[in-house]
């Protein structure tokens, strides 16, 4: 009696000691991070163009970049995932195509996000001619995302009650009419849970741009919104360097007297907006659910 | 096994026992309209037959209670009725299923205009997760009903289902707010918006409270007067209570089928007997 008494205490506390460590983690990277970086964030930072030779340079071009990839990226990859999540979910049968799907889905989540965008340099960028441009990036960012963004729809869909389905179709009303009017409004805390969460990660996300976005920034001229002018910052078609991949470029060849602190500043910038997505994810989640249960 | 409804009605003697309370011999037509009807039915899931050659009548504005024990195949056979079975991978329907002479068990029927004749409570309340209005609108609206129909059926259909004055007042808050009991006459009030002709019970009230269980009773005696209705249920004197025929249910095959005062006290068969009187199941 007594020795399971023991065993019982030595595992619970082991395995609290874990989940502390594993908190001790995150808290002493994001504590670093923000400590180092905070002291730099400046209104005129987060506007500013960057300097190349002088110090005092900002980021505002870089952090636009990578919202607008964000942005178009989801654009893209939204759609797409809400066919197959739901083909997955709802329509698939047991065969061996769904499992060749899934398989395919899997191992495209595996990929390495740098091989992902050497694959973009190759196709986007060079044979479909392309250039290091904003189109190329959000493409290969695209194809990154992809197999979460399937996944989070099909398991928000498996999540629903099949009784919801039921109900639907006992009605006599068909299966699409159901899905679209039953089954994806209920799932919905879960797929933009899941969508923001995503967000996060293609926010933050370098490797798969370095070869397709490109690590330059023309000059913009954020007064012009024609998205076919060369210098419009919507223009497609141009080169477009993010925050993450400005970090992963100064702390590389940054020759600016100030290239540490840019740095640390951008990268407490970059984690600062990633912790919003986080936070947001669940609490719009939360929201949206409370809204649809209660009155 | 073929049991004739039509011709069991005809001999059949009602003693004034107080479980068929709802009506009396008199009241009782002659030969009684048949709505619904199945001819040597079988259900397969995969190679295995789940139900074997039932043949059963549903006499129109009667309460046809289906009993047995858990397995015996009662839901899988009332879901073969509007083809929700249809739904389930690798289970095929083979026989005839006839609604008001016509089979609906063939290739080429549409199953969402034969499920807005027929229409399906489960046995979990499965509100949508939007409003009370929403839900009991939900059938015909997407059946193209005008909207200015819509709130004069909605009513209705609240009324018949008795829950009108318990919500007349947040009509447009979530369904999910409601107790168990109200959402599952929230889900036969969605059901009855499509103004069907047969109403399926699948156990409807078998997670509910005693209180809300008898509320329901009470409406499914109701609603007979304006549907045929065809309830599955575990609950045997909720069967005596409620049902004009009862047929029961075995392994598959339906083992007896008959006037429900009859069926309890009087039964046929030695395994209907044995399972009324609790010696199995």
């Amino acid at each position: 009696m007594m020795k399971a008494k023991i065993a019982d205490r030595i595992a619970t506390s082991v395995l609290y000691l874990i989940a502390l460590f594993i908190v001790a983690i995150l808290v002493g990277l994001l504590g670093y991070i923000l400590a180092s970086g905070v002291p730099h964030i400046s209104w005129s930072f987060i506007t500013s163009s960057p300097q190349t030779f002088t110090k005092g340079g900002g980021i505002g071009p870089q952090l636009f970049n990578s919202f607008y990839l964000l942005v178009l990226t989801m654009i893209i990859s939204i759609p797409i995932a809400l066919g197959a999540g739901i083909y997955m979910a709802e329509y698939a049968k047991k065969n061996w195509l769904t499992d060749l799907l899934r398989t395919a889905i899997e191992v495209l989540s595996s990929l390495p996000s740098i091989v992902v965008g050497l694959f973009g340099f190759l196709f986007f960028v060079l044979s479909m001619g392309w250039g290091f441009s904003i189109l190329s990036g959000a493409l290969a960012l695209s194809v990154f995302n992809l197999p979460l963004m399937v996944r989070v729809v099909e398991d928000s869909l498996r999540g629903i009650s099949p009784a919801q389905r039921e109900a639907g179709l006992a009605l006599g009303v068909s299966r699409w009419e159901t899905i679209k009017s039953v089954m994806l409004p209920a799932a919905l805390p879960g797929i933009i849970t899941g969508i923001i969460l995503a967000s996060g990660r293609v926010f933050g996300e370098a490797a798969a741009l370095i070869y397709t976005a490109g690590m330059s920034s023309p000059n913009l001229d954020f007064t012009n919104w024609n998205p076919f002018d060369v210098t419009s910052p919507l223009n497609p078609f141009r080169p477009a360097e993010t925050l993450a991949v400005h970090i992963w470029k100064i702390n590389g060849e940054g020759i600016m007297p100030d290239a540490a602190a840019v740095s640390s500043g951008a990268s407490a910038v970059l984690i600062l907006f990633i912790l919003v997505f986080n936070f947001s994810a669940r609490f719009i989640g939360k929201w949206i659910h409370r809204r649809m249960t209660m009155h | 096994m073929v049991v004739s409804m039509l011709a069991r009605k005809e001999q059949a003697v009602i003693p004034a026992a107080p479980l068929s309370v709802n009506k009396s011999p008199e009241q009782e037509p002659k030969a009684q309209k048949i709505v619904l009807e199945t001819k040597h039915l079988y259900v397969y899931y995969g190679e295995k037959p789940a139900i074997k050659n039932v043949s059963l009548a549903f006499p129109e504005h009667q309460v046809t209670a289906l009993i047995g024990p858990s397995g015996c195949g009662k839901s899988t056979y009332l879901r073969s009725l509007n083809r929700m079975n249809d739904e389930v991978a690798g289970c095929r329907i083979e026989g005839d299923i006839l609604y008001k002479g016509e089979h609906l068990n063939r290739p080429g029927v549409d199953v969402f205009e034969v499920r807005k004749h027929i229409g399906m409570v489960f046995q979990r309340p499965n509100p949508f997760a939007k409003s009370i209005f929403e839900n009991v609108a939900f059938g015909p609206k997407h059946h193209g009903v005008k909207k200015a129909l819509l709130e004069e059926i909605v009513e209705e259909s609240l009324k018949k289902a008795a829950l009108w004055d318990e919500v007349k007042d947040r009509l447009h808050t979530s369904a999910l707010a409601l107790s168990g009991g109200q959402q599952q006459r929230l889900c036969i009030a969605r059901a009855l918006a499509m103004n069907p002709e047969v109403l399926l019970l699948d156990e409807p009230a078998s997670a509910l409270d005693p209180v809300s269980t008898g509320k329901i009773e009470e409406l499914i005696v109701e609603l007979k007067k304006e549907y045929t209705v065809a309830i599955v249920t575990h609950n045997m004197q909720q069967a005596a209570r409620i049902s004009d025929i009862t047929t029961f249910f075995y392994m598959g095959e339906l083992i007896e089928a008959g006037e429900t005062s009859q069926m309890f006290t009087n039964p046929k068969k030695k395994q209907t007997e044995d399972y009324l009187s609790g010696n199995f199941g």
